[in-house]
């Protein structure tokens, strides 16, 4: 930590306009953001522990929980993999469209998360034209997290893979390593940390997706709810408590997975050399 | 021939996830005709949908771009007690469910909220109502500036502004002939971010508006709302108009991208 500490370039005196920009920043962020989780999780704990408890130890949110959590680790699987060739296709390979290709990769930042629901159910689902019917299965729900996920992965390894010396390759290549000696002890130690935050996102957007996967899913409790969808239900049902309680342990998962990577990634940084 | 491999691979996931789909979404608006499609996005609920949804970005972006620029100063230049917790609490809505913004805006602004009774008793309408919709949405789209902008900040340094300083600039000049201008594609991209997300939003404000046509539904909730009420042409052809917009946002995206991630 004490690195990344020194390696900032601060130490200025405070002026006028410094404070402004503490004061208005801390401000503006805790009332949009931080008060409004507050009272989240006031109300999660209101009723005591046991009703905590209770609440994500409900069959149908364990349920939901499962399907969230398996899922959104076939999608960190994935990413990984596909994600990794795309970054490598867009970077080493070239050929007519490429910067289309490049271009569209960014699609599902833009497109709005309903549309890519409605959308993938126009061709997986009923009446599709390739006559593949998945909707209201958890392939559907799969298809559309891998829709909202898709650049993470390959936006965080693309600039790596980039900058990565070719020479190195070369090296190890003259010295007589083959290509997948070469991918595996020079190219994939560099792009380790990359993947590995890049993924860090797509499981942590992948935990909490809801426009996409509420029309493709069905919702249907026990098999193709996600956590998202039950919280979203228990909010119209009026069961706010419980809605908040399964609220804070999301939020817990997706945090704590976005810090433990940030751990992984610093100690592969550390240790890459 | 690994290469072609690779290159199909890639073409072909793009393809089967992104294109073909959006592709079948277009075809589908116009299955019978221009006509139809464009009744459809222009009955009274739609329109009044899409100009709902380009009034709250109209207040949204604006106010996380001023707040993201002074956020990233703060981030970079600042030592203050709590600047890890600013740091870190910026990148909490990456970390949400906008499910789960909703309800939190929900439990404060609600009638059952902190503020709920406060509110109820003054007659101010926040949930069901544009200011939570604002509020939702600010929330959601509040990381993007800053995120863009600190990396940017970071590499500048802050010389220029020491030596204007020297010369007897105030901190306001500074601002404005120095910082600004230097950071200023940072912010472009920030806010082309920020408008994709305001205008695409949709979990969030389904949760704190109600969904009530004509009065707070977004171009987002709209499309469920159409597809829920099975009509398919209107659900297409609003989703039509949400891909356009999120194709002239991939446009300017790439316009404004920062130069090491474009891919040479």
């Amino acid at each position: 930590m004490s690195t990344v500490a020194t390696a900032r370039p601060i130490a200025r005196p405070r002026s006028g306009g410094g404070a402004l920009s503490v004061g208005v920043a801390t401000g503006y962020l805790s009332v949009i953001v931080l008060l409004p989780l507050a009272a989240l999780a006031w109300r999660s704990l209101e009723g005591g522990w046991s009703t905590f408890w209770a609440a994500i130890t409900d069959p149908q949110a364990v349920a939901a929980l499962q399907v969230t959590l398996l899922l959104s680790l076939a999608i960190v699987a994935i990413n990984a993999v596909v994600g990794t060739a795309i970054a490598w296709v867009l970077v080493r390979d070239s050929f007519r469209g490429k910067s289309l290709l490049n271009m569209v990769i960014d699609l599902p930042f833009a497109l709005p998360t309903i549309v890519a629901g409605l959308t993938l159910l126009a061709l997986y689902g009923p009446r599709g034209p390739l006559g593949v019917n998945v909707a209201y299965t958890r392939t559907a729900v799969l298809l559309a997290l891998l829709f909202v996920t898709l650049p993470f992965v390959v936006r965080t390894v693309q600039p790596v893979l980039l900058e990565l010396d070719r020479e190195l390759e070369d090296a190890a290549a003259s010295l007589g390593a083959g290509r997948t000696a070469v991918f595996r002890h020079v190219i994939f130690p560099n792009l380790f940390p990359a993947i590995l935050s890049g993924v860090a996102l797509a499981f942590a957007r992948a935990v909490g997706e809801f426009g996409a996967v509420v029309l493709i899913s069905g919702n249907i409790p026990f098999d193709t709810e996600v956590a998202s969808v039950y919280i979203f239900g228990q909010i119209e049902s009026d069961n706010v408590t419980g809605a908040a309680a399964v609220s804070v342990l999301l939020l817990a998962i997706s945090f704590a997975a976005l810090l433990g990577i940030g751990g992984i990634r610093r100690w592969a940084t550390r240790h890459d050399g | 021939m690994g290469r072609y491999v690779l290159r199909f691979v890639a073409i072909g996931y793009v393809g089967a996830l992104l294109l073909v789909p959006l592709g079948i979404v277009f075809k589908r608006a116009f299955a019978d005709g221009f006509g139809p499609a464009w009744d459809a996005v222009t009955t009274p609920a739609a329109l009044h949908a899409f100009w709902l949804t380009i009034l709250i970005a109209l207040i949204a972006v604006p106010a996380n771009t001023v707040f993201g620029v002074l956020c990233a100063l703060a981030i970079v230049r600042q030592r203050f007690r709590g600047h890890g917790l600013v740091n870190s609490a910026v990148d909490l809505p990456l970390a949400l469910s906008p499910v789960v913004v909703g309800l939190a805006l929900l439990l404060l602004y609600g009638r059952e909220g902190w503020f709920g009774s406060w509110l109820f008793d003054h007659d101010i309408r926040v949930i069901f109502a544009l200011p939570s919709m604002v509020l939702a949405t600010i929330f959601v789209s509040l990381p993007f500036v800053v995120r863009e902008v600190v990396p940017v900040l970071r590499e500048i340094g802050d010389e220029q502004e020491q030596a204007a300083s020297t010369l007897g600039a105030s901190s306001w000049q500074q601002f404005w002939r120095i910082t600004l201008p230097a950071i200023r594609w940072g912010v472009a991209y920030g806010v082309v971010l920020t408008t994709a997300r305001c205008l695409g939003e949709f979990g969030a404000v389904s949760v704190v508006s109600g969904r009530i046509a004509g009065r707070t539904e977004t171009m987002t909730t709209h499309v469920g709302e159409r597809f829920e009420a099975f009509d398919l042409v209107g659900a297409y052809a609003a989703s039509v108009v949400l891909a356009l917009l999120a194709m002239s946002t991939l446009l300017l995206m790439t316009m404004f991208q920062p130069k090491e991630e474009n891919a040479r």
